[in-house]
């Protein structure tokens, strides 16, 4: 019961399939996936992240993982299950069943959206700075790996600023970052649809997406140059210090 | 749509015939002070609009100016740092920098193919394959339209980057379509095989264009 207290400050959260890998034993998610509406309306990231991108990159590539992940669940041994558990079932040790793509980036864009708010970026401050500040020496080298990480993902993915835990659990693994970073805070990269989830062990904090989709109406090839501004404006660090907590209690 | 629209028979046919040029000497070269090859962008055949209307000209110049001479200026670079690695007897970083030479590398070799597969219609582009890769693509694929369904259905189904290949094995001496990953060039799927088309399924390459379509 004590882990229904928390809850995350976004308007607009509908179902909690984004948060649901936090319980552990906690209840089922229906598993009729729908597509969750950003906490902000569309045109909310402007002038940073345009309309036009929302529209597209929400609006069609989201919808479209929702679609197909519907399509290729219904009527298989995954229906029923939790998002979450269809990630780490389809990931299946690296060698990846079909739902793993379309699970995965759904879960990986409702986690993207909640790492974003109007009016976003500057510090953060509190608990998780003063971890950010032990675990990479000050904020600025945070920024400096995780801008690296984020423009040397080669190809399509995603870069995370995530929490280890220490109860690593190696069997759903392949290829994980060092594991001898416990209960700290990481900056991964991870290629295509491949999350922290996998791993086990990892919370994720914060993501950004480096497929070009999400840049490229507004920065074209600009990659560096969209990764900051994504921290400069965008970065909504109430939704990260909220997930720490939540990290925190649940690995303690 | 962009196999039939864009094909041009002459270059896949002459490779064919064995009388193109290797891949490599194509790719323009300039002599380094340190006696290392520096890699420059290839000129096009055809203005960036020429394309119109099956690729606009905005995308063709930001394919070519920006993401193909990123390719190439970071290729050198890494040349660079492994020519160094390799004088002092660095291995952890001459073993390192060969993820950015063959992301960047395979870059420069797979647009510069690209490139040379492209026609304006007035030029050949979009006409069918005739002669002996006509004939090649029925034998080993049934038909022309049965090899369009399956790049397109191959190319729709690749996750994040890649490419998309109509391929010689040079071995079995058959046609193949392939993917690869990333900027991996066709070879890294196997020795013999000899890319003649290449589709970039990058979203850079169509995206301001069709966007997720």
């Amino acid at each position: 019961m004590l882990i229904r207290a928390f809850s995350f400050n976004f308007a607009g959260l509908q179902n909690v399939s984004g948060i649901n890998f936090l319980f552990k034993e906690g209840p089922k998610v229906n598993a009729k996936f729908e597509l969750k509406p950003p906490p902000y309306p569309l045109n909310g990231l402007e002038p940073v992240m345009s309309q036009q991108t929302l529209e597209f990159h929400w609006g069609k590539h989201h919808r479209t993982y929702v679609e197909n992940l519907k399509k290729q669940v219904v009527g298989t041994e995954l229906d029923g299950k939790s998002l979450e558990e269809i990630i780490v079932t389809s990931y299946n040790k690296g060698d990846i069943l079909p739902s793993f793509n379309n699970a995965a980036q759904v879960w990986n864009h409702d986690f993207f959206w909640e790492c974003m708010k109007p009016g976003g970026g500057g510090k953060p401050s509190g608990e998780l700075l003063e971890l950010i500040e032990r675990d990479f020496g000050s904020f600025e080298k945070f920024l400096d790996e995780f801008k690296a990480a984020a423009a040397t993902q080669f190809g399509s993915g995603w870069a995370w600023l995530a929490y280890r835990a220490s109860k690593f659990d190696g069997e759903n693994a392949a290829n994980p970052p060092s594991p001898n970073e416990d209960n700290k805070l990481v900056v991964i990269k991870s290629p295509n649809a491949v999350n922290p989830l996998v791993w086990g062990g990892y919370y994720p904090l914060l993501t950004i997406d480096v497929w070009e989709h999400a840049y490229y109406l507004d920065f074209q090839n600009r990659r560096p140059d969209y990764i900051s501004v994504f921290m400069d404006k965008l970065v909504s660090w109430d939704a990260v210090s909220s997930r720490l907590e939540q990290a925190k209690a649940l690995s303690a | 749509m962009a196999a039939r629209a864009l094909l041009t028979r002459k270059t896949l046919a002459s490779v064919l015939r064995n009388d193109a040029k290797p891949l490599g000497v194509g790719i323009a070269a300039a002599t380094h002070s340190r006696g290392l090859h520096v890699y420059t962008l290839p000129d096009l055949d055809y203005d960036y609009g020429a394309l119109e209307p099956a690729i606009n000209g905005e995308i063709m110049q930001l394919h070519h100016q920006k993401h193909h001479q990123t390719y190439i200026t970071n290729y050198n670079k890494a040349l660079e740092q492994l020519q160094d690695a390799v004088a002092k007897a660095d291995s952890p970083a001459s073993v390192k920098l060969q993820a950015a030479i063959k992301f960047n590398g395979g870059g420069h070799i797979n647009h510069s193919i690209f490139w040379k597969n492209l026609a304006p219609v007035r030029e050949g582009g979009g006409e069918p394959p005739k002669g002996s890769l006509g004939w090649a693509i029925d034998t080993h694929f049934g038909s022309f339209e049965a090899l369009i369904q399956k790049v397109n259905a191959e190319g729709a189904a690749l996750q994040g980057s890649g490419w998309v290949w109509l391929g010689l094995d040079k071995e079995l001496k058959r046609l193949v379509v392939e993917t690869t990953a990333n900027q991996d060039p066709l070879v890294t799927k196997g020795p013999s095989l000899v890319p003649l088309l290449g589709i970039d399924v990058w979203e850079h390459a169509y995206y301001l264009q069709f966007s997720n379509v």
